[in-house]
């Protein structure tokens, strides 16, 4: 009964030696794979010391990227929220036909190419696309325009939101509302003051890992944007042209401030996960 | 509300709770605006070119060739993530080492990194005169703008997904299999690979699968690295954007369906197997 | 095999679970380890299969010193409290696995190993199941595979750790007269960890009664039961009933009152008196003994138990025949234990 969690047990562990070798192997390979990489972005930013790295992000059409990508975020992540939520309540406090289903395509667009996801709205709203010519005679354009961009971002990031809330809603069970609903609560006074709170922490989790997605997109939205300058770039587009124009120094100024996003993000990720492991660890094991 | 058939069939199971009609509207909707038209979208334009000429297009050898280096480099990376990506989840679960908690949370990196990002990366870095890439170059080893370039990129991009399949089955596995393999007279080498990593299969197999899967359609990491020389280097997402560029919708059309396909039938037996091991072995992952 | 253990003492972090344990087991022998969570039956089983190591003391299985060896080494059967079957193997692999993974010169060939396997099967009465996996079993043949298991590498000693705790009341009786069964059959010396008295019993040769990381008593199951010989025992296996009394020239007495009940000569001052609630009689109200005010009565299958306040706050139980029970004073009840024993408060 009383195991000891303190003493390394020498039945179920590997001698010193093969655990250094272990260790060892392992950090190894992140260090070249993850870590050495993402040094590489600080270094070739920094190359020139700080006033350069400011001076190469000094650059207008750098600023119309960096609004475009809050842009397309602050467009595509609130939208994507409102749909988790709703998705994850169906699928995770009912019982319905064809639920599995209805699950498996909601996760489609992970298993969809970037470039894909770009193109089917190509083949949708382009010059050549079902809709293309309607909306030319109206005046209106999403290829190649903003609309486009918020359409290919909503695809990619679709399933985020509601990957993470379906396990842990599920997990949470009904108890918790049909104690409201007996108390008199009305269905949106339960979502708001017992649905919500139970939930908020992974719903969190969720927004947070769909915003790094949805600021960070390339190939997505690299097919739709048609790449105008200061018109419909995003960041991770502007690091692209800038890298092809063997303008070095600016392309990893730009990437510095997508790393430090990431870098953000990982850390509140941490955070979450260290703080409100439970209510997160149930969408983690799936 | 109650959406019954006349016979008997049940939509769905009765439930006090409310919103049910609305929030599966609103996400039937959605999904079907989002994801479904646009997809199906595809295959119709894809049907419309014509058998003959779909297949023309989608078998063209440069079409052919891309595929394959995409199918191969993916396959070659996700299997060096089987590998790295167990072994790191091992170190992980069972360790303590200084930094622990660091490494953990850097191994979800490749996700919040954006793609185009590590590629610039990972192209400085393995360059004949990069950090990595100069250890390498006296040995006569080209890494960047060469097919082992796209597998590093890719080994970059799935790493966390062989990882965070595999890391919580270990967690939760119990120590006393272990023991009673000691106890059977099993020693170390014995249990980890007779009992441990045998058990594990299932949730490295789909470990395997995800990181195949992303590293088939990936883009943005691996296109500056790559080098993209046609028959060479290029990979199938590429040559979508190469096709798109020069107006050849019908071939851009015509790849993309090929490879949805392809990426769908693999989500397909992934869940065969997953289905199959719940059913023997009571647990998948 | 005979299994001694001496001197033993563990430590986890500072805290002792197991204090000076010494133990004898004899070959062929069904010994149960009883006693409440954290008494240190479990750690003491795992130190003797070598899965814990002890912080001092020896354990021999014959004239060998185990503690020398590892667990491999030892060659033991062992059952986990949740079987801690290997999932991705049949019926038939996980029962051979002991065997497969002996090194070469031991190893018997494959066709044997087989044999062995489905032959213990048929002991285990699963015989047609070699190749379901253990996720298609129910928990009793799950069991009953883990046993198979065990018992293939023909240990030199066999160790349950609460064999049928994780079963539902029926399997766990039809599972213990089956055990009792192979045990009978098979002759392996066998220990097993229960914190169920009923099971220990029932099913052991003798049970060794352990508290707070020591032993309390070893014996058969009537000597554990019909002398206990320490307070804790006396709480622990069956009912009881505890008094403070004070013992002088031979005689006992309870809040001054003589109950003309017998104590050594030799003991005096307070005592602790106990006695089972069916070790009774009931007398007059007038004659030495307890009496106490009834509290409640409970109709508990065919007896009836009386709870008594026997003043200052000490309640007793009695059991008595529904006869009787239909004769006595509704409040106030008179009564001398008949069996009992005094320990040193």
């Amino acid at each position: 009964m009383a195991h000891d969690t303190l003493q390394p047990d020498r039945v179920t562990s590997e001698g010193p030696l093969a655990r250094g070798l272990l260790i060892a192997t392992s950090l190894l390979f992140l260090l070249l794979i993850l870590a050495m990489p993402l040094l590489a972005v600080f270094s070739e930013a920094l190359r020139k010391g700080l006033p350069a790295f400011l001076d190469a992000l000094k650059d207008e059409e750098t600023f119309a990227a960096i609004r475009l990508t809050l842009l397309v975020a602050g467009i595509s992540v609130p939208l994507n929220l409102v749909f988790g939520v709703a998705a994850a309540w169906t699928i995770a406090k009912f019982e319905f036909r064809g639920k599995a289903i209805l699950s498996t395509l909601i996760d489609l667009p992970f298993s969809v190419s970037p470039v894909i996801s770009g193109l089917v709205f190509v083949m949708l709203f382009g010059a050549q696309g079902y809709f293309g010519p309607l909306l030319a005679s109206y005046g209106l354009q999403i290829i190649f325009a903003v609309p486009g961009l918020v359409l290919a971002t909503i695809f990619v990031t679709f399933p985020f939101v509601a990957r993470e809330l379906i396990p842990l809603m599920q997990e949470q069970g009904n108890a918790d509302e049909e104690a409201a609903l007996s108390l008199g609560a009305s269905g949106w006074q339960t979502f708001w003051h017992v649905t919500l709170p139970n939930i908020k922490w992974g719903l969190l989790y969720g927004v947070l890992l769909c915003n790094a997605r949805a600021m960070g997109e390339f190939g997505a939205v690299s097919v739709v944007s048609g790449h105008i300058r200061g018109q419909t770039n995003t960041m991770p587009l502007q690091v692209e042209i800038l890298y092809n124009e063997f303008n070095f120094m600016a392309a990893f100024a730009v990437a510095a401030l997508l790393a430090l996003l990431a870098l953000v993000t990982l850390v509140l990720k941490s955070l979450l996960e260290y703080r409100f492991s439970a209510e997160i660890a149930a969408s983690r094991r799936h | 509300m109650t959406l019954t058939s006349s016979k008997g069939w049940q939509f769905r199971q009765p439930s006090v709770l409310p919103g049910f009609r609305w929030t599966l509207g609103f996400t039937l909707v959605w999904l079907t605006l989002i994801v479904l038209v646009p997809l199906t979208g595809l295959f119709l334009k894809s049907s419309t070119l014509g058998w003959d000429a779909f297949w023309t297009l989608a078998l063209e050898k440069r079409t052919l060739q891309a595929l394959k280096i995409s199918f191969g480099t993916a396959f070659l990376a996700a299997l060096a993530n089987v590998v790295f990506g167990t072994l790191l989840a091992w170190v992980l679960v069972r360790y303590r080492f200084p930094g622990k908690r660091i490494i953990d949370a850097m191994v979800d990196l490749p996700f919040a990194l954006p793609t185009a990002v590590a590629g610039i990366a990972l192209t400085t870095l393995y360059a004949s005169k990069g950090w990595i890439g100069s250890l390498f170059a006296p040995l006569g080893i080209k890494i960047a703008f060469t097919p082992l370039g796209i597998v590093i990129a890719l080994v970059f991009v799935g790493l966390p997904f062989v990882v965070r399949t595999v890391q919580p089955v270990l967690e939760e596995l119990d120590r006393e299999v272990e023991e009673a393999a000691a106890t059977l007279g099993a020693n170390r080498f014995q249990t980890i690979f007779r009992v441990l990593l045998p058990g594990l299969a299932p949730a490295v197999l789909t470990g395997f699968s995800l990181a195949f899967a992303r590293g088939v359609g990936e883009y943005g990491s691996v296109i500056f690295i790559a080098g993209n020389v046609p028959f060479k280097s290029e990979i199938a997402p590429l040559l979508i954007v190469i096709k798109l560029e020069e107006f050849n919708y019908p071939a851009a059309t015509a790849i993309a369906a090929v490879m949805l396909l392809l990426s769908f039938g693999l989500l397909f037996v992934i869940n065969l197997i997953q289905a199959w091991s719940r059913r023997r072995y009571g647990y998948g992952a | 095999m005979d299994v001694k253990v001496q001197n033993i003492r563990k430590e986890f972090a500072r805290f002792p679970a197991l204090n000076d344990v010494s133990l004898d087991i004899r070959s062929g022998e069904l010994i149960a380890l009883l006693g409440p969570s954290g008494s240190g039956k479990t750690t003491l089983l795992r130190l003797i299969a070598g899965l814990e190591t002890p912080t001092d003391g020896r354990i021999f299985f014959g004239e060998d010193d185990a503690s020398k060896k590892t667990v491999q080494e030892r060659n033991i059967g062992f059952v986990f409290q949740h079987y801690a079957l290997f999932r991705h193997m049949t019926v038939l692999d996980n029962i051979g696995f002991g065997l497969k993974v002996r090194p070469k010169n031991r190893r018997p060939a494959k066709a044997e190993i087989r044999r062995r396997a489905l032959e213990l099967l048929d002991l285990v009465q699963l015989s047609g199941m070699e190749n379901r996996y253990p996720n298609q079993l129910s928990g009793g043949q799950r069991q009953r595979v883990a046993l198979a298991r065990a018992m293939a590498v023909e240990p030199n000693v066999l160790l349950l750790d609460e064999p049928f705790g994780a079963l539902d009341a029926q399997v766990r009786k039809d599972l213990r007269k089956w055990l009792r069964d192979i045990h009978d059959r098979t002759g392996h010396t066998t220990i097993f960890v229960t914190h169920d008295q009923e099971e220990a019993l029932e099913l052991a040769d003798r049970v060794v009664v352990m508290s707070q990381g020591k032993i309390e008593q070893v014996g058969t199951p009537d000597e554990v039961y019909d002398t206990p010989n320490s307070p804790f025992v006396f709480g622990f296996i069956g009912e009881s009933n505890g008094l403070k009394v004070t013992a002088d020239h031979g005689g006992i007495r309870f809040n001054g009152k003589p109950l003309n009940m017998a104590a050594a000569p030799d003991k005096h001052g307070e005592a602790l008196l106990y006695f089972r609630p069916q070790d009774i009689e009931l007398i007059e109200s007038g004659e030495d003994g307890l009496t106490g005010s009834v509290i409640a009565t409970r109709r508990v299958a065919g007896t009836r138990h009386v709870e008594l306040d026997l003043g200052s706050g000490t309640h007793v139980e009695l059991e008595i025949s529904t006869e009787q029970a239909a004769r006595i004073d509704r409040n106030r009840v008179t009564f001398r234990p008949t069996r009992w024993k005094l320990f040193p408060v």
